[in-house]
């Protein structure tokens, strides 16, 4: 095959990736919302849906989500701004599906004598696109609250817009020393960056070379501020139940409130990706280099047998605890002996792992399959980092409580904007120091 | 030929939103068009190959500025009586056109085009990336920059000091 031609559908395959997972973590994000905050909260959560009896933990809500959202009347007020008032939340879906094209799954392979790369648009400018999509948010949820003509939803639209303008300054001053540390803005160089060892006036460090060894100030400020651009507790004024009723989506009803629903969740699990990326090293494994996971394919994978195997017996262990609670509750019919019957399932994917640690000792190995063990390792590493700053996301909301609206500008301009700008004083002088 | 496809398309774009910014009736759409305008300037500029200057483009001009329009469209509190379309003649109109192309730009294109040398001579690799733009903001062009940082800072405090009387 020609190599543009194999470039082209490589992008082309990549980009559809990166549009539907995000979409795909949506109804995960909303099952472990639920979840966490019963968790936090002491209760049991959602527990009742079903479909044939089977309830996978409350995942089954999704489902009837979908469809109580799908059959609801589409309402539109009659003052509303059709044109706007529609276009609203596909703007919102859009824009928060974007910014993850940039973001690489796995370092790029070569294979049959092509590069694989897992990354869809690999700009020289990449981190600023992130910045630049993420300001074009803001418009979705000024749209809506002024498209609904209703004094609610208005407020709810410019407290947001007052509360983005003013956490993107300080997302962007954490950019700019992210900048000043990696020495670069295309993504994929940073993340390779991130691969070596820290080092300190020429000394290694035991520590990988990440952006939150770097820079641990930039990475509280672009924490904070990605919690305002998204529009969570404690920053989420734009839609405060107590005084706003539901903020700029209260008119919104059927799949228009869904898409405002889904983007609130996928603008998370972005806002997830890209902060794994630049500060967590994105998909590099803490302490081993690509190279070095290529070039050992066995080791790699007794390693992650044995640790497959370890999760799998805790995962089934675990479930199987949880099984004997829910033997109470269900007293009969398939709830009773579902979660044995998932908990078998880990059971048996530890042997699973067993078998393929027997493999590793004892076969020999095709060349393709270093590399190709190694971007699944990498891909399941990032997955782990997105998953912890996903599990943050729902942590902080359960936790905190929102904050006034004074108290939201103070922190953003007197704290944080202040904090991003001695940071980067300190990091310029830090770079001159060391050089 | 794609490229010439991506660059008519994009240039009708931009056309067609800034015609829909002049004949709206409703500040806001205004608005939303002149960011479709920001748009398709944008995908001008990085078919351009200057990436940097476009995704600016984006980020100051279509994320930043137009917020805070319409940030204040929302304020200024505009009733439907002070959104009457203003009409105007054709006559007027044709007669405005004709007397802007004929008289101020036509001249100049008839001038400037066919005698201009149009070839550039080749670009540096790097032309229009992040490093080459900063490296020229932040030496050849040094003093300018400042001079503009004064400018913006002085808008800030000129505003600060109309707005709050009593600080």
């Amino acid at each position: 095959m020609d190599n543009q031609v194999f470039t082209l559908i490589n992008i082309a395959v990549m980009t559809v990736v990166m549009w539907i997972t995000p979409l795909q973590f949506v109804p995960f994000m909303i099952w472990l919302e639920r979840k966490g905050s019963a968790i936090i909260q002491d209760r049991i959560g959602p527990n009742r849906a079903e479909i044939f009896g089977f309830r996978f933990f409350g995942m089954v809500h999704n489902f009837s989500d979908v469809v109580k959202l799908l059959n609801k009347e589409n309402i539109t007020p009659t003052h509303a701004n059709r044109f706007f008032y529609t276009m609203a939340p596909f703007w919102s879906m859009t824009v928060s599906l974007l910014p993850l094209l940039i973001i690489p799954l796995a370092a790029p392979i070569d294979i049959f004598g092509h590069t694989v790369r897992f990354q869809a648009a690999d700009f020289s400018v990449g981190i600023l696109y992130i910045l630049s999509i993420t300001s074009m948010g803001v418009f979705a949820v000024i749209l809506a609250g002024w498209a609904s003509n209703n004094k609610f939803s208005l407020m709810g639209g410019i407290r947001s817009s007052a509360q983005m303008i003013s956490y993107e300054l300080s997302m962007g001053l954490a950019i700019v020393a992210l900048l000043m540390v990696y020495q670069d803005a295309q993504v994929s160089s940073m993340v390779e960056t991130q691969g070596r060892w820290l080092t300190v006036f020429g000394h290694e460090l035991p520590l990988p070379n990440w952006g939150i060894f770097l820079q641990p100030v930039a990475f509280v400020l672009f924490l904070v501020a990605s919690f305002a651009e998204t529009n969570r507790n404690p920053f989420d004024l734009a839609e405060g139940e107590s005084e706003l009723v539901a903020g700029y989506h209260i008119e919104y009803s059927s799949v228009k409130f869904a898409l405002f629903f889904m983007a609130e969740y996928s603008n998370m699990v972005v806002a997830s990706f890209v902060i794994a990326t630049l500060f967590l090293g994105g998909y590099q494994v803490p302490y081993f280099s690509t190279d070095v996971l290529a070039a050992h394919p066995q080791e790699v994978l007794i390693a992650v047998c044995i640790l497959g195997f370890i999760k799998s017996v805790l995962l089934g262990y675990l479930i199987g605890l949880k099984a004997r609670q829910q033997e109470t509750v269900f007293k009969k019919g398939v709830a009773k002996w579902e979660p044995f019957l998932f908990s078998g399932l880990f059971y048996g994917l530890s042997i699973l792992c067993l078998a393929g640690l027997i493999y590793a000792f004892n076969g020999s190995f095709a060349p393709w399959f270093g590399p190709v063990l190694t971007t699944l390792l990498q891909m399941g590493c990032l997955l782990a980092k997105v998953l912890f700053f996903c599990w943050l996301f729902v942590w902080v909301r359960w936790t905190l409580p929102r904050f006034r609206y004074d108290q939201l500008m103070n922190l953003g301009w007197k704290m944080l904007l202040p904090l991003g700008l001695v940071n980067l004083l300190v990091t310029g002088v830090w770079l001159l120091i060391s050089k | 030929m794609l490229e010439a496809m991506v660059f008519y398309i994009l240039a009708a774009a931009s056309v067609i939103f800034g015609l829909l910014l002049i004949t709206r009736v409703n500040p806001i759409s205004s608005a939303m068009t002149l960011i479709g305008v920001f748009g398709a300037l944008a995908g001008l500029y990085a078919m351009l190959n200057a990436s940097f200057v476009s995704i600016i483009q984006i980020l100051v001009y279509a994320g930043g500025i137009m917020v805070l329009v319409i940030f204040v469209i929302m304020l200024l509190n505009l009733h439907k009586d002070d959104l009457q379309p203003m009409r105007a003649q054709p006559f007027w109109v044709i007669l405005a056109l004709v007397a802007l192309f004929g008289t101020i730009l036509g001249p100049i294109l008839f001038c400037v085009l066919p005698n201009k040398d149009w070839t550039w001579g080749s670009l540096t690799p790097d032309f229009g990336t992040l490093m080459m733009v900063g490296e020229k903001i932040f030496s050849d062009f040094l003093f300018p920059f400042e001079i503009l940082s004064l400018i913006l800072l002085t808008a800030v405090i000129g505003a600060l000091v109309m707005a709050k009387r009593k600080l």
